[in-house]
């Protein structure tokens, strides 16, 4: 797979770029401002990118906004954006194409590499994944507390649902056998009235957008 | 430069003045004669009808003085809205500003009688027409400089009034912002500090058990990846008390914004403000909303909240609404005290309307230009 690779800082552009050329992705550019990483992402040849949302120039929010331009311009491509920080506003702007292939997460994620690398691999296949604390501001607005239909177990799968887990994996999280997530996320959509998905990236597309994120 | 008044237009302000200048009189009348029996009852209802009187006359002098020198004459009277009519009175009393008119009421009906009268009989005397057109200005001028001088206050009592502001301000900022350094430190001490010390020990032990128990080694690290991540958590949570990194991005709206998505209430935002406020008065209006809407969340008990955002010239004017239970009281809390501080270094203010049973609206106003000091400009040639 090959992968555009923004980043400014050195130290972590080179311990980036080790994680992903040891886990079989080609690093296509790797670039550390933000005019470049225009360049990069026009290349028709780049598979996916992973960003950082601070770049050079102005150090605000230009990873953002090329992800965002790269996706009007290429919609579904998929990028992962890191952060040191995340914002609920900036997941919803990622999210608003509907199309998948989103990744948006804190930089300390990374330290957890085959969780990473899982990630980028999840978005890279049109999968969406969202930081465990966009998903946890995002549960505690009125709209997920109105969920008092759901029971405690569900609002924990509903909640790794959205940061855009498989069932394998919420599975291993919650100490339960993938059949009985299976079941709570049945019983999920059927109690919010959601239309069962074909696959797991529209179901979680589907939990989202119900989410109102 | 604004026009200046033709004659003409002089002439006719020269003729309100001789025909205010009975009532001019009435009213200093009444007043002083209000004033001397105020203290036997009986002094009340004429100094009612005194006061307003000679007030609104002194505003007309004071719109004419203005239209003449081209400069606002701001009253600068105390502020008396919203007070029972005899507590108004006596703010009334107290206003130097009620002094002063009541002394330029004796000038303006006696000299500065003379004066229209002259500017007047200029014109009505045909003969003296090429006078007049080149005397009434000079005239006129001369008294709407005196009017102005005795009805506004002059600039050093202004400048006077704004070291008295700046130094109570300054000494607040200093204090407010050695308190927010020590809870900077102690924030980092206790938290990103002592996991960093954690994590140190951990990886220290990881290191020795690493060939006698590798298993043991294991944990270890894995424990010091969580602590790493509760560190980075805690810097996190420090960065945005100092300075949000959204509001960096994308200025007071857009902060505004994303600060109103993960609240317990709907809040709606609107605004525009694509001339971005100066640094510090983005930073001071964001934590100002952001303690209104915490407020609002705690107190409230609102369904919905609104935030508006705008620009009136040099003023950023920020409104928070609820439509909540209201009786919010701004010298009950510490939290709008504190915002009322942080905005006064910045000579914004705070205005608060909340009446029982709703809504409450919160008014922030602070001056955009706020590294040039905020004086009124004084009489220009007066």
């Amino acid at each position: 797979m090959r992968v555009v690779l923004a980043e400014d800082n050195a130290l972590l552009r080179d311990g980036l770029t080790r994680i992903l050329l040891a886990h079989d992705f080609t690093i296509l550019h790797s670039v550390d401002n933000a005019p470049d990483l225009a360049v990069a992402l026009a290349d028709p040849d780049a598979e996916a990118a992973v960003l950082d949302v601070r770049l050079p120039p102005t150090l605000t929010d230009e990873g953002l906004r090329a992800a965002i331009a790269c996706r009007s311009a290429r919609p579904g491509f998929p990028v992962v954006v890191l952060s040191q920080w995340v914002e609920h506003l900036y997941a919803r702007e990622l999210l608003a194409d509907g199309g998948g292939g989103i990744g948006y997460l804190l930089k300390d994620r990374v330290g957890d590499i085959r969780e990473f690398v899982d990630a980028v691999r999840r978005v890279a296949g049109g999968g969406t994944v969202l930081d465990a604390e966009v998903v946890s501001a995002i549960m505690a607005r009125p709209r997920a507390r109105a969920v008092d239909r759901l029971s405690e177990r569900e609002r924990e799968v509903l909640g790794l649902m959205a940061e855009g887990r498989s069932n394998a994996a919420i599975a291993a999280q919650l100490f339960i056998t993938p059949k009985a997530v299976d079941k709570h996320a049945n019983s999920i959509f059927t109690k919010l009235d959601l239309p069962v998905a074909p696959d797991d990236n529209r179901r979680v597309l589907a939990v989202l957008a119900w989410l109102e994120v | 430069m604004a026009q200046r008044p033709s004659p003409l237009r002089l002439t006719g302000y020269a003729l309100a003045q001789v025909a205010l200048a009975v009532p001019t009189m009435l009213a200093a009348t009444l007043v002083a004669a209000g004033g001397a029996t105020a203290l036997l009852v009986v002094g009340i209802p004429i100094l009612l009808l005194g006061l307003p009187l000679l007030r609104w006359i002194a505003d007309r002098h004071r719109a004419m003085a203005a239209e003449i020198l081209a400069h606002p004459v701001p009253a600068d009277r105390l502020p008396d809205d919203d007070l029972p009519l005899l507590r108004r009175l006596g703010t009334w009393g107290r206003d130097p500003m009620t002094w002063r008119e009541l002394a330029w009421a004796f000038l303006s009906a006696s000299v500065g009688l003379a004066v229209a009268l002259v500017v007047v009989a200029l014109m009505v005397c045909v003969v003296t027409l090429v006078l007049w057109w080149f005397a009434t200005p000079q005239l006129m001028r001369l008294r709407a400089v005196v009017d102005a001088r005795l009805l506004s206050r002059g600039s050093h009592e202004l400048l006077e009034e704004r070291v008295q502001v700046l130094t109570e301000t300054r000494a607040e900022t200093v204090e407010d912002s050695a308190a927010e350094l020590r809870r900077i430190e102690r924030d980092l001490h206790d938290g990103a500090q002592a996991r960093l010390v954690a994590l140190q020990m951990n990886l220290g032990l990881a290191r020795d058990l690493m060939d006698t128990d590798p298993v043991a080694a294991r944990d270890l690290l894995a424990e010091a990846s969580t602590t790493t991540g509760a560190a980075l958590g805690d810097i996190r949570d420090v960065v945005r008390g100092i300075h949000p990194p959204v509001l960096a991005d994308r200025g007071l709206v857009g902060a505004v914004q994303a600060l109103a998505l993960d609240l317990a209430v709907p809040v709606t935002v609107t605004g525009d403000l694509s001339d971005r406020p100066s640094a510090p008065v983005e930073t001071a209006a964001y934590f100002a909303v952001l303690e209104c809407l915490a407020n609002v969340t705690k107190h409230a008990d609102a369904e919905h909240a609104w935030v508006e955002l705008a620009r009136r010239d040099d003023l950023l004017v920020v409104v928070v609404g609820d439509d909540g239970r209201g009786g919010a009281d701004p010298a009950g809390g510490t939290g709008l005290r504190g915002v009322a501080r942080r905005l006064a270094a910045l000579d914004g203010s705070v205005r608060v309307s909340s009446p029982t049973g709703g809504p409450t609206l919160v008014t922030l106003e602070v001056p955009c230009e706020s590294s040039s000091p905020r004086t009124t400009p004084s009489s220009g040639t007066g």
